[in-house]
């Protein structure tokens, strides 16, 4: 299967290629506005919320500390988001090529995996030059970072899978997709800390897998220490049924899938 | 020899569901109850082509053309039946792959991805690619600038950049000029002539014939026939002109612009129905030359001995073509109590010219409707008669003719 695969790989980098191309094709700037709105996202939060309104993390004076909170939950949230939201139009969007040409239907979501991956890397590309121009960079512990999103887009394939092969007989599935993810935001401390929250609450985060890897993210940026393993093996095992229960939808559903594009 | 292409009972089956609820309930129900309609748009479809066979699927829109192409392809999975191919199956897909506001270039290498050829096999390509396409300087230009014809031969000149073992070939080619179709059948012969197998899937028959050593005919999503292209061309014509006809009367009556039928007659026997029937049914269409009957079903008043039944046939101007009677045959009826019903036959071979024609049928007694008419209904049912199997002929009578052509000494 992996030879296959390899065998496929130019297929797999026209689609990514494409999926890139398209934003800059057309545009004087081109592949710069790539860079542009990631670069405004934190300017945002670092200057307009720590320097003008003054937002503070409890028991951190520093005037970066909450910018850089946010960023550092805001962009890998938005990885994990992209991914499951891309993946949930995965073969509606692609549906021409679906009907046009044979070719093992993984590669969807690995190409996917790779563009959005692509566009991950340069926002955390330019977070991490911010970090290094402002005297903040977290040093080793950056490495913690690997595992956290290796199991993050694992969790987010699976999902999105799930959600992108059930879209396509139910068009409701995506536009439920979309609400849950919003609650979803916010039952994650990515704006707010996880210590002005009363416990009640906190209970429900506690089941969040969310809640482990962004504050893993956070402790990294903030405190440049190696996250938190302790909750890991749970996350990847849920991440991992995740992958295996989409699967066996995929599996069970696709005789039908292309009948219904 | 081992077939490239090989099918065998294939059948294709869409799932409909009335609302998106019903395939809810039944998923709920573990499949326990069916929520949906079945609508098979192949059913058992078997055919295999050889290495350089090139073979044309003809069939009207909705046939099930497409369809069995994409089995093929292996893009739809089948509902039964197997399929199989050897090597590379390549589709002319119009458009796969491109963006408007690439440049032709840019789509050129990502259509050929996305047809399965590594990037370097189409970086080297190419040069080739653009020299098959000749669209000059309009290579550099976006794609969405292009005439359709332009991104015909882009798309053409991707798709056949390498041999595949099948080509398929559907209406798109049409849109190119002559010039280059002449060129892709160029192309398409020497990839035949190294073994590749055609499926030409088309509704032009000129090309069907030109380019296919054999066709099938899909109709109903079912393969009825398969042979020859000139005899399953003329077939398929046959059918389309069938249909036209059907359409045509149907559309008519629909109109309220049947001929208008006029009935007179002192209603001591009525004619209740009148009906034109052939092998396949109760028809408004036959062939030439087809066995026919025309049953004619009434009812007796009152006692009657001697009940005559009679057919009449008029072409479209009125002239009376064909006409005979029960008396005339000397067939006596049976004797019928008052109130019972009855049935005639008239079996004949339809050897009438093409064209459409009415049917009058009369009840009388003796041998002509004047001694004492019961009823007649004139342009009873308009039927319509169309080419058949037979070798083309013109007039108003089809007779059926052997010929001898030789030198004499």
């Amino acid at each position: 299967m992996l030879r296959d695969l390899w065998g496929h790989r130019a297929f797999v980098a026209a689609i990514v290629r494409r999926e890139f191309a398209l934003r800059s094709v057309r545009a004087v700037w081109g592949a710069l506005w790539l860079l542009i709105q990631p670069a405004v996202l934190i300017l945002i939060y670092t200057v307009v919320f720590g320097q003008l309104l003054h937002a503070r993390l409890p028991g951190v004076s520093d005037s970066l500390g909450y910018g850089l909170f946010v960023c550092a939950g805001l962009i890998t949230w938005g990885f994990f988001s992209e991914l499951v939201l891309r993946s949930q139009n995965l073969f509606l969007e692609h549906a021409p090529l679906l009907k046009a040409v044979r070719f093992p239907r993984s590669l969807l979501p690995i190409a996917l995996v790779l563009a959005c991956s692509i566009n991950f890397a340069l926002i955390a590309g330019i977070f991490l030059v911010t970090l290094l121009f402002i005297g903040r960079w977290p040093g080793v512990a950056l490495l913690g970072t690997i595992p956290l999103l290796a199991v993050q887009s694992l969790l987010a394939i699976g999902l999105g899978v799930l959600v992108g092969t059930l879209h396509v007989f139910f068009r409701d599935v995506g536009q439920m997709a979309q609400v849950l993810l919003q609650f979803w935001f916010w039952l994650t401390p990515i704006v707010y800390p996880v210590s002005i929250v009363p416990d009640a609450a906190r209970a429900v985060i506690a089941w969040n897998p969310m809640f482990y890897l962004v504050s893993g993210y956070q402790r990294v940026i903030l405190e440049h220490a190696m996250p938190e393993w302790g909750g890991l093996p749970i996350i990847f095992a849920a991440a991992l049924a995740s992958g295996l229960l989409s699967w066996w939808v995929f599996r069970l559903l696709s005789p039908d899938l292309v009948d219904e594009l | 020899m081992t077939s490239s292409v090989e099918l065998a009972g294939i059948g294709k089956c869409y799932k409909r569901y009335a609302r998106p609820s019903h395939r809810l309930l039944e998923w709920a129900s573990f499949g326990a109850r069916e929520r949906h309609l079945k609508h098979w748009v192949l059913s058992d479809v078997s055919f295999s082509a050889q290495p350089g066979e090139a073979v044309g699927i003809v069939g009207v829109n909705g046939a099930g053309k497409s369809t069995l192409l994409k089995i093929i392809k292996g893009t739809v999975r089948p509902s039964s039946g197997r399929v199989a191919c050897a090597g590379r199956v390549a589709a002319l897909e119009l458009g796969l792959g491109f963006h408007p506001d690439f440049d032709g270039r840019e789509n050129a290498i990502t259509a050929g991805a996305l047809l399965g050829l590594d990037g370097a096999t189409v970086r080297r390509l190419l040069p080739e690619i653009e020299g098959f396409a000749e669209i000059g300087g309009a290579i550099d230009d976006p794609v969405r600038t292009y005439s359709s014809g332009m991104q015909l031969r882009l798309a053409f000149a991707v798709a056949t950049a390498v041999r595949p073992e099948v080509l398929m070939i559907d209406e798109a080619l049409a849109v190119g000029d002559a010039y280059f179709q002449q060129k892709c059948i160029g192309r398409i012969r020497r990839f035949r002539e190294q073994g590749t197998t055609l499926l030409f899937a088309s509704h032009d028959p000129g090309a069907v014939r030109t380019l296919c050593d054999r066709a099938l005919l899909l109709d109903g999503g079912q393969l009825v026939r398969e042979g020859e292209p000139v005899s399953v061309l003329d077939y398929y014509n046959a059918m389309i002109a069938r249909r036209t006809a059907e359409y045509e009367i149907r559309t008519a009556e629909a109109l309220g612009s049947h001929p208008t039928s006029t009935r007179s007659g002192d209603q001591r026997a009525t004619i209740e129905t009148a009906s034109l029937w052939d092998e396949s049914g109760d028809v408004r269409v036959v062939q030439v030359g087809a066995a026919v009957a025309v049953r004619i079903e009434g009812r007796v008043r009152e006692r009657i001995d001697g009940l005559t039944v009679g057919i009449s046939i008029r072409d479209r101007l009125g002239n009376e073509v064909f006409g005979t009677n029960t008396h005339h045959a000397r067939l006596r009826g049976p004797s019928l109590r008052p109130g019972e019903a009855f049935r005639a036959e008239f079996r004949f071979a339809m050897n009438l010219g093409c064209g459409t024609y009415t049917l009058t049928t009369a009840l009388h007694s003796g041998s002509v409707h004047l001694e004492g008419n019961y009823d007649w209904w004139d342009k009873v049912l308009v039927f319509q008669v169309v080419p058949g199997d037979e070798p083309t002929f013109v007039g108003c009578a089809y007779l059926p003719t052997s010929m001898r052509f030789e030198a004499i000494e």
